[in-house]
């Protein structure tokens, strides 16, 4: 893959949004936000439900396109060109990898799960493709549990292995921002924690956006934390002045301390 | 303490109106089946004496000729009338698959919103089109039509009579094609959507693999239809008895044959009795291609068991 000229890495942030407004159907779900997100860092995004966190990834990735009745206005910027401005969004979604709170295995074999990003943008050859689903596999900690079954149906894996095919699938294709939305809310603690030793790992690669409905999460795994409460942003601190009571705003300690929410 | 006990062995409205309700679905349940069962018994006994007294195999499955009204040697040979029945059919299907799967797809991948409603609405009201209004068509329409383009002196045939059961049962086929599509869970559109698959490769590589069976499906009851159509095909094709070698041949099909001939046959008769024993053959036909469509569609279902969406309830229309 080309690598395009990164305006803004030098600056060194990843994604830049100013002004960010949501809105469904004409019902504000989000506004003002103003953040950027430093490359090659785990961003984390706090907040209760309904807050607009899920909201504000979508816009990232265009995937307003998609969803009717979804409004945007103010800029995304993602690798320093207004994601609006991409006349091929296909291309821009295919940069940045997902991760959604329900596991999705598509129903394929789990081959076909990891290998559809590389056949969809054209790699046929089989000894190429088995190089990237076993990369893929591992990476995300799942090679060794279906190695001897990559024949079987993706979907019919359990929850949590099916997470980390999720997880194998977005790191397919290789992307440089990696958007995660509440991925533990369907797992159980044990494959948690190994998805976020394996996030670890990755944000020397890639940019991670962490949304998380587990504070403690972001204080495990993030460096900057944003709090967002209803459609609004409170706060973007880095994590251990957040959860060291060092919040700028009285509304994010009692949030952290767990006094709502 | 008494009052508990009253509670707990008091039958209120809610319990006696469960219990009446219960009931009447049972009996409408059983209904169906009996109804079914019915038909069957009675076609069987109608047709029986003449599978057990005059039935040749050889001569039902290998002569075309069919000539029952004969006075010195009639014949029940009914290949003539299969191949008719299938060479329409075989046809039809070439003419409904593409239609109603380019049908399908348009209104559950691409259309959105109002386009989408209008348009199911509007399949809906051509599934609902009686077929004599087809045959009609084939008759005045497709006919002349025929004869000038291709030069051929009769223009009731295959041709026709296969073009106008195609377009038929293309509604019923979009209608049964797009639930399959609908029962698969918009989350793989989504994930496969934002990995940056266009709308066509999310349908190519993830939709239409996870409804093939569905698919499957509906083209069977879409031939199911085909078989057991009458008055279109009856008016479309020509009822001459022939073996087709060009879709320009006139045919006379299974169902056709029944309709035209048992207004004028003794009860009891031989001639009665093939007619019913075409019956059979038809009701057999039909119950296998509905049960290997049936096969199917479970096969479908259990595919998306795990999560997301329930499947459509059923494709038996």
């Amino acid at each position: 893959m080309s690598v395009p000229v990164r305006v803004s890495e030098a600056a060194g942030f990843a994604i830049e949004v100013e002004d960010l407004a949501i809105g469904y159907h004409g019902k504000p779900a989000l506004s003002g936000v103003t953040l950027q997100v430093p490359t090659q860092e785990i961003f984390g995004i706090i907040g209760p439900a309904n807050s607009g966190k899920t909201s504000f990834l979508r816009a990232i990735n265009r995937m307003d396109l998609m969803t009717a009745g979804m409004e945007v206005s103010g800029s995304v910027r993602v690798e320093g060109r207004d994601v609006r401005s991409w006349r091929n969004p296909y291309a821009l979604r295919q940069r940045i990898g997902v991760v959604f709170p329900l596991p999705v295995g598509l129903p394929l074999t789990i081959y076909d799960n990891v290998a559809l990003s590389s056949r969809l943008r054209g790699t046929r050859k089989k000894a190429d493709l088995d190089v990237i689903v076993e990369r893929c596999l591992r990476r995300a900690a799942l090679w060794d549990e279906v190695k001897d079954r990559l024949d079987s149906l993706g979907s019919l894996l359990s929850g949590g292995q099916q997470q980390r095919l999720t997880i194998a699938r977005a790191l397919s294709q290789d992307p440089s921002i990696l958007l995660l939305d509440e991925f533990s809310i369907a797992v159980d603690p044990v494959t948690t924690m190994r998805i976020e030793e394996v996030l670890a790992e990755l944000k020397s690669e890639m940019t991670i956006v962490l949304v998380t409905n587990l504070v403690q999460q972001a204080r495990r795994l993030a460096s900057r934390t944003a709090f967002f409460l209803t459609g609004e942003l409170v706060e973007v601190t880095e994590t251990e002045t957040m959860f060291e009571g060092g919040a700028q705003d009285p509304r994010t300690t009692a949030y952290v301390e767990g006094k709502f929410g | 303490m008494p009052e508990l006990a009253h509670a707990a062995d008091r039958r209120d409205a809610a319990w006696w109106v469960d219990r009446a309700v219960r009931i009447l679905v049972l009996a409408g349940g059983l209904s169906a089946i009996v109804f079914i069962a019915g038909i069957f018994v009675f076609i069987t006994r109608e047709g029986a004496g003449f599978v057990f007294d005059r039935f040749d195999f050889r001569e039902f499955f290998g002569s075309p000729r069919w000539t029952p009204t004969s006075s010195h040697n009639p014949t029940y040979g009914a290949l003539a009338l299969i191949a008719g029945t299938a060479s329409v059919t075989g046809l039809a299907m070439v003419v409904s698959v593409p239609f109603s799967l380019g049908a399908a797809i348009y209104i559950g991948e691409f259309a959105t919103g109002r386009v989408r409603e209008t348009l199911k609405v509007l399949v809906e009201l051509l599934a609902a089109i009686p077929s004599v209004v087809w045959g009609f068509i084939g008759l005045s329409i497709m006919n002349p039509l025929i004869i000038q383009t291709f030069d051929v002196p009769v223009g009731l045939n295959v041709l026709n009579a296969g073009v106008i059961l195609g377009l038929m049962a293309a509604p019923i086929m979009t209608t049964i094609a797009e639930d399959a599509l609908k029962a698969v869970p918009d989350t793989y559109r989504e994930a496969a959507e934002a990995m940056g698959a266009t709308r066509w490769q999310v349908t190519f590589k993830v939709v239409l693999p996870a409804a093939r069976n569905g698919l499957v499906a509906a083209t069977l009851l879409g031939v199911g239809r085909g078989f057991g159509e009458t008055m279109a095909v009856l008016m479309a094709s020509g009822h001459s008895i022939n073996l087709p070698t060009s879709p320009f041949d006139s045919v006379r099909a299974l169902t056709a044959t029944i309709a035209a001939e048992l207004g004028e046959t003794a009860a009891g008769s031989d001639h009665y009795g093939a007619l019913f024993t075409l019956g059979i053959f038809l009701f057999l036909v039909t119950f296998a291609i509905n049960f290997a469509a049936d096969v199917f569609v479970r096969g479908g279902q259990r595919k998306h068991r795990r999560r997301g969406r329930r499947p459509a309830a059923s494709a038996n229309p």
